[in-house]
């Protein structure tokens, strides 16, 4: 079983910390794992789009992901890009940095019936938790609460070895309140 | 020798070959530390500056001194390291025959990307297809785990006294160079021991003086460059017995070639890099419905492993080679070429270029591309340039 993960954002966002953040809580509970990055010129604020893919088995394949079972879009002024939600899976899941009504991305962005739809004000987490725009964390909250590819124990475990001191502690906070959906 | 005990972690293929770099005791790393450089060297600074190393770290100004300093460093019978990519490896041309005919055992990681203009950051193998004929060992590996393993074989490889060449360690830029993925890393130990070697031979030395690069004249310098045509053959063989030493302290052999149903398969591709899985993924999917294709991985590019790509393919239906490069005003690029010579016209092969300056290739392109074979709309001899926009 291989799930597919495709993120979108802004150069500066996290958008690839993100994927890999995934990727470590992965190898952590012993998955096979892929993260990696679209490389364009590198700068802050330039459209980034990074993958993960996540299996119970050893992953043969080097291409990137074109139907997503997943997608995560990370930077607010994206969430009406249909582009984003392009090859999703019909039963897939779109999480977005939205600060309104899960409805509206629906139909702004044609998706399906089944599609299970995530709104959640990332931004609006990061600046209260963190007190800078980096709404990677709450988002991956979001992600894991909708679709349970990691636990998020695994997610704590995997921030606790990239940050330390005031970035853990806000991050860690940002990720429970994307969890919990913006409520703590 | 017993296994140990692995630990498991999520690198980048560059930390990965970093970590086999630092663990395989290397005495001196020399690279330029600017673009386009990889997080291999940037990791290995790092060691360095916290202690860790072992080794020493040389930041030189250019590609072509980092190379020039490997030389100086090897010549003393340093144990010697360094890591480049596409324009930093044109760059380093010159240097690359000095290190190669005078038989040092340098060992480079190239995270292969395109070369400029126009200028482009994307993976494709021009770079180390460019410098094919170097008289470098070539290996491409096609994942993170590969990358770490094969660091530390190379070392082995190129240091054997039957040997004594460079090797280059291909990977795909930002496919594999930034790909994160789950890796077994052995201990420090078992690799140490792995890597143990008296103090070479021939070296720069006082007290037992050689001379290191003279001149040659058309009387000698044919047969200094038939000598390293001849450990290039030989290093087909002691490749096999360094997977064997190092199978027994990982327990994981990966093979000159990598066989996927090759045997009386309809068609076979030959593939190098990291496109090889994405390839085998799409030929399961093709035999699961019914078909019969296979997949060979050139893992080993040179030496050229000539008898294990002939067995391969000898009951194979039709052939399609598969290039990551462009040669312009050739039939077709390398890797197909070598085949069309291993096979000695016994069957047609057919030649693609795909994968040009980071161009995705999936498992869908796979399919179409076995499904063009069989339909035999890749005939011909010139290669057909797949996916390219018209």
């Amino acid at each position: 079983m291989m799930t597919e993960v495709r993120l979108h954002g802004r150069g500066g966002q996290g958008v690839v910390s993100a994927a890999q953040l995934l990727a470590d809580a992965a190898v952590l509970e012993g998955k096979y794992v892929q993260a990696f990055p679209e490389f364009g010129a590198e700068r802050a604020g330039a459209p980034i789009t990074a993958y993960a893919r996540l299996s119970d088995q050893p992953i043969e394949i080097h291409s990137s992901i074109t139907d997503p079972d997943v997608v995560m879009v990370v930077d607010r002024s994206m969430a009406y890009f249909r582009g984003t939600a392009q090859g999703l899976a019909g039963d897939g899941c779109f999480v977005c940095n939205f600060d309104g009504p899960p409805e509206e991305l629906r139909s702004k962005l044609g998706l399906g019936p089944s599609v299970e739809v995530i709104a959640l004000d990332a931004t609006g987490i990061a600046l209260k938790s963190l007190g800078k725009d980096y709404p990677n964390t709450p988002m991956l909250g979001a992600l894991l609460k909708a679709t349970g590819i990691v636990g998020f124990h695994s997610v704590e475990e995997a921030l606790g070895q990239r940050f330390r001191g005031i970035v853990l502690s806000g991050n860690e906070e940002a990720f429970r309140l994307g969890y919990r959906g913006g409520s703590s | 020798m017993s296994l140990q005990p692995l630990r498991v972690a999520a690198l980048q293929g560059d930390e990965a070959v970093a970590e086999a770099v630092r663990q395989s005791g290397v005495d001196v790393v020399a690279a330029y530390p600017i673009t386009p450089q990889t997080i291999i060297v940037e990791k290995l600074a790092e060691y360095a500056a916290k202690g860790n190393l072992g080794g020493e770290f040389v930041s030189v100004e250019s590609e072509h001194s980092a190379l020039s300093a490997c030389v100086g460093a090897s010549l003393t019978g340093a144990r010697v390291f360094t890591a480049t990519s596409s324009q930093g490896l044109a760059y380093m041309h010159e240097m690359l025959y000095n290190v190669s005919g005078m038989r040092l055992p340098v060992v480079m990681a190239v995270a292969n990307r395109a070369l400029s203009a126009p200028l482009v950051l994307n993976a494709d193998h021009s770079d180390m297809m460019g410098s094919r004929d170097s008289g470098w060992i070539q290996v491409y590996a096609e994942n993170v785990e590969e990358m770490y393993d094969r660091t530390i074989q190379l070392f082995k490889l190129c240091e054997d006294p039957r040997v004594l060449l460079p090797a280059a360690l291909n990977f795909e830029g930002f496919i594999l160079s930034h790909d994160k993925e789950r890796v077994r890393l052995l201990d420090d130990e078992p690799v140490r021991r792995f890597l143990e070697r008296p103090r070479p031979r021939h070296r720069l030395d006082p007290a037992d003086p050689f001379t290191f690069g003279a001149m040659a004249t058309p009387e000698t310098y044919y047969e200094f460059r038939m000598q390293q045509s001849e450990a290039m053959e030989t290093a087909l063989h002691v490749f096999d017995e360094v997977e064997r030493g190092f199978e027994g302290i990982s327990g994981r052999r990966y093979g000159a070639v990598d066989a996927y149903n090759t045997d009386d398969a309809d068609v076979v591709m030959v593939i190098n890099g990291s496109a090889a899985g994405t390839m085998r993924a799409a030929a399961r999917g093709l035999n699961a419905a019914g078909e019969n294709v296979g997949v060979l991985s050139i893992k080993l590019f040179r030496p050229f492993p000539l008898e294990q790509v002939v067995s391969h393919l000898s009951r194979a239906r039709a052939v399609v080679a598969m290039d990551r490069s462009m040669s312009p005003g050739a039939p077709s690029g390398p890797v197909s070429e070598d085949v069309k010579a291993a096979l000695q016209a016994t069957k047609p092969v057919m030649s693609v270029v795909y994968g040009i300056g980071g161009r995705d290739l999936s498992t869908e392109d796979g399919k179409k591309i076995f499904g063009m074979a069989k339909e035999g709309s890749l005939s011909g001899s010139r290669s057909v340039m797949y996916g390219v926009k018209v």
